[in-house]
This record gives C-alpha cells, structure tokens and sequence, in this order.
C-alpha cells in the first residue's frame, strides 16, 4: 500500500502562543458582543467535546437570555475512553481556555467562570489554580470583572453531560436533566450558563487571535478548522497531534496504523467501531454519521490490529457502560447490563447466535429511549462491533 | 465533640452550609478519614440542614466518594479498553504478588488499598494507575514494583506526604 503521509494536514495552533494572551485578552473585551459572536460564528467552530453544538450560537443564546447572574463553566470531565488531549491543554496553555471564558464573559455578561475538573486530574488542580490567580490579577488591572473556580469532579464519568455536571456542582447526584430548557436558558443554579469543552474555548482563543477566516479556511464544508486527536492502541506513535478536520480514515490510518489495522475506534467507547473494509469510505468530520452522534468527547481514535479480540473489547466497552450509567432511566441502567450479560451468554453458547439480532433491538430501543447521550449511544458501538465482526461475538 | 465532628464543622465553617458545597465538603472528608462514614455522613447532613438521604444518595454516586474505610494509599489501576490491551491483568498481578491483597482489599496494616477504575486519561501511556492523586504511566511489572517500594519505605518512616 502507498503510504500517503502528505495526504494528512497537520496543524499547530493550540500548543503555540499562548504568550500573548494578556493582549487578546485587552483587546476583545473592548469590542462588542456583537462583533464577537459573529467573529465566532462565521468561524463555524463546533463543540469539541463530540456532540458538535455551534459554539457561536451556544453565546448569542446565553447572550440575549435575560438575567443578572449568568456562569460560564469550561467541561473538563474528560472522561470518554481514548481521550486525552483536555489534560494536555490544561497543562500546556492554561491562559488560553481561561482568556476565551473571560471573552465569553464579556460577551453573555457572566462574571463567574467555574473549571469542572475531573478528579483524576486532581494533580493539574494546583497548577491550574496558579494560572488562575495570575490571571485573575491581570482581569483586575484591565478592570474586567472576572473571576474563575475550580470545581472537582468526583470519578463519575456521566459528569461529562452537561445537566449532570450542573447537578454535580449543586451538589447532587450527576443524574441529566430532561432538555428543554437548554444550559443558554436554563442551566448551573438554573441561569443562563455556557458551557464549552476545554478544546472547545482553546480554539475560540485561536479565532479572537487570528479571525475566523484563518479558522474557517482549514478543514472542509461543515467541519471547519482544526481538531485535537487522541490516538492510542496499536500504533507505533500514540499521543496527541492536531489535524485538519474532514481527513479520510484511510489517510489516518496510513500514518498512524502498524500496518496490520484491522479496526479504528472513532469517538471513543461511544463512538463507532469502523473495520478495514469502511475506511476508504469514512471521512472524519462532523457530517457524516462518525463523530457528530457520540457525546462526552471528540477526538478519540483507538487502533486495534488483528491480535485483537472484537469480543473483548466489546465486553470491555459494556462494562464500562454498565459501571458509568447513572442508573437514572430504565433502558440505559438496565439495557447496558443485559447487553453485557447478553454477549457473555451467546459467547458461552448459552443462547444461540439469533440472540445478537434481540440484543441488537435492545441497543436500538436504548438509541430511542434513554434520556441522555450515554444511552443513546451505546448502539452506535454495540451495533457496529456486531454486526462487522459477528463471528467473533460467537466463536 | 469527636474529630469527625468537629472535621466536618469546621469544613462547613469553611466552605458554606449551602447545598452547592456538599461535594467540596464530602471530599475532603474522604481526604482526611479515607472513607465516608455512616456517622459523618448524618453529621454532613445536620450542617447543611438537608436529610441523610440526600447524603447518603450523593456521597453513593461518586467512585472516588468511598464508603469502606481505605488504606492510606489508594492504588486505581486503570482497566478501560487501551490499558487493558497493554497489560493491565500483568500489572494487577505484580501488585497482588507484592501487597497479598486482592482487588477491593486493604492491607492489614492500612497502608494500601487496591481498586480498579475507569479510564484515567492516559491511553497514549498505558497501562497506567493512581496512587491517590498521583499518576503512574507506560508501567510494566517492575515499574511497578519500584513505585510501590518508594511507597512502603515512605510509609515505614512515617512520612507525611498528605
């Protein structure tokens, strides 16, 4: 096979020059809401964090809904398997996820800010709040009022989502909340809140520091600009690099693979499983169907070669579901057991392979049922790890 | 009053009594007592004026929000998809060879308590753990047993490294 290296545009924005963020500060906090949400939105930045929400919409919202206390929160619950690139942002270029809150501040009129934190990151906290603390000393001299928390999380992944993130900081057990009423309207203390992944404001301080034009010209039609990717399993250089959106998996796999990729994980446990067959046909952006639908986070792509048994790392997924469910709605607390107990029961030969095709239709009533993105989205892996490799769910 | 007691009074004093503080509140509480008790979990609810029940329902939700008491240093090795093709089962076993505890369990003498968790964020690095809040990656066998001699000989000398 060729190998295309070249056909992989690789980029270099979030981990560089994050110096300067006293001056962009300054600068945006003198021009107006409007010009700033439309700066963003022309951008046509999308949440990073996988569900693929128009940032600059999720402003003009919590801009014009009316209240005196507004919050912008940063998510930074990074907790889907496969990613990990949040960390790495937090600790290399902390000023540029606090300048682009402060920036989103000024433009919804919040003047709280609040960092979820994850507790396994509970190392970066100390760091983290350095870089605070210098920062909010600069917000005074420029008279910008402010300020920025910390809010530890607590091992729950589910925290992610973010009306159980709201209830997490309230106190509560981190169960989503029925949407409607949006976080913009309706969110943390029941106000308008913001609430934007760690690479989400990481690349709106990239747009306030070089125009949305410089954002928008890289990547293609729907799925502009750049995208941090996670990329770990067999793969002779894991790590986290930043690519043009919209490559196709072929192109990543050429220069990512061993050689012997047999499957890529896209998005995470909650994502799709796409086999070898597939990755000449599947670009990584938000139109098509690969990333736009899975939830808590974007970026994961997770190489298994053919040692790999599909069978363990479906069983391996589902436990983590079942471990992760709030327990709050019936088909995700009792849909992720039995697809567990279930796949374990065909592997067995306790039920004979027809049963996959009911689990399948469990799945599928998960997808339409559940409450919330966890739920939804167990299907998109269980269907596409069963149905590509339904052998080896047997044998 | 007990030191539980007067802990988590002065935890509230600390932070406020409004709902809003109760995970800040239950954290630290398992900072310093390694675990959340029955009792400081009806004395949380007393401070903040809320039922137990709604203590009791947070305080369950969490994995790092412990409900047995722990040992001093809280080993979570992580077991999600990309660890666990790297070797995670070869690394519990080093640590079950060396401390003789089973998953779930704490040494006799309260120094380690050995658990599994989610995935921590280092797929790139796997296989990994935390010892309370400090990572570990790329760990193979010996690594492991390395760190964890760090762990006893600081453990033995009594240090305070809280």
């Amino acid at each position: 096979m060729m190998n295309n290296t070249n056909q992989l545009k690789r980029a270099d924005f979030i981990f560089k020059n994050e110096n300067d963020w006293k001056e962009i500060l300054a600068k945006n906090i003198k021009r107006s809401q409007q010009v700033l949400i439309n700066e963003l939105i022309s951008s046509e930045l999308k949440g990073r964090g996988g569900a693929g929400f128009p940032t600059g919409l999720k402003w003009k919202l919590s801009a014009e809904a009316e209240s005196e206390i507004k919050y912008v929160i940063c998510n930074a619950d990074e907790g889907e398997p496969g990613t990990f690139k949040d960390r790495e942002i937090l600790s290399l270029v902390p000023f540029k996820v606090l300048t682009a809150m402060a920036i989103c501040g000024h433009v919804v009129g919040a003047k709280e800010g609040f960092i979820y934190l994850r507790g396994e990151y509970f190392f970066l906290k100390s760091s983290l709040n350095q870089a605070i603390s210098e920062f909010e000393e600069y917000c005074k001299t420029i008279h910008l009022d402010f300020s920025v928390k910390i809010f530890m999380g607590s091992g729950a992944y589910i925290c992610g989502e973010e009306t159980a993130l709201f209830e997490s900081m309230e106190g509560k057990r981190g169960e989503p909340r029925n949407k409607p009423p949006y976080p913009a309207i309706s969110g943390y203390m029941n106000k308008p809140t913001v609430i934007n992944n760690v690479e989400t404001l990481a690349h709106a301080y990239t747009i306030f520091t070089y125009g949305a034009k410089r954002f928008y010209d890289l990547g293609v039609q729907y799925s502009r600009g750049t995208k941090l990717f996670s990329v770990s399993g067999d793969t002779p250089k894991p790590g986290i690099y930043e690519l043009e959106l919209g490559m196709s998996l072929t192109d990543f796999v050429n220069d990512f693979g061993d050689g012997d990729t047999k499957a890529v994980q896209v998005g995470g446990a909650s994502g799709f499983l796409v086999p070898r067959k597939r990755f000449a046909e599947t670009n990584i952006g938000y139109q098509g169907k690969l990333t736009g639908i899975s939830l808590p986070t974007g970026g994961s792509m997770m190489l298994f070669n053919s040692s790999r048994s599909m069978y363990n790392v479906l069983d391996n997924y589902l436990e983590f579901f079942r471990e992760e469910s709030c327990g709050q709605c019936t088909p995700c607390r009792v849909g992720c057991q039995q697809l567990w107990i279930g796949i374990k029961a065909v592997k067995s030969g306790e039920k004979n392979a027809l049963y996959l095709e009911k689990l399948l239709r469990l799945s599928e009533t998960m997808q339409w049922t559940s409450k919330c993105g966890l739920g939804q989205s167990v299907a998109n892996s269980f269907s596409s790890i069963v149905e590509n490799f339904r052998e080896e769910m047997i044998y | 009053m007990d030191t539980s007691t007067t802990l988590i009074k002065n935890l509230a004093d600390q932070y406020g009594r409004s709902r809003n503080n109760l995970l800040p509140i239950l954290q630290s509480v398992v900072k310093q007592e390694k675990y959340l008790s029955e009792l400081s979990m009806i004395t949380i609810a007393k401070e903040l004026d809320i039922s137990a029940s709604e203590v009791y329902g947070t305080a369950t939700f969490y994995s790092f929000l412990e409900h047995q008491k722990m040992g001093r240093y809280i080993i979570r090795v992580c077991k999600t998809i990309t660890c666990s093709m790297k070797g995670k089962n070869q690394i519990l076993l080093a640590i079950q060879d060396m401390l003789k505890i089973d998953i779930g369990e704490t040494t006799p003498d309260g120094t380690f308590s050995l658990l599994q968790t989610n995935c921590l964020g280092f797929c790139h690095k796997a296989p990994t753990m935390l010892i309370n809040n400090d990572v570990y990656t790329e760990l193979t066998p010996e690594k492991v047993r390395e760190v964890l001699s760090g762990y006893l000989a600081k453990a033995k000398e009594g240090e305070n490294d809280e």
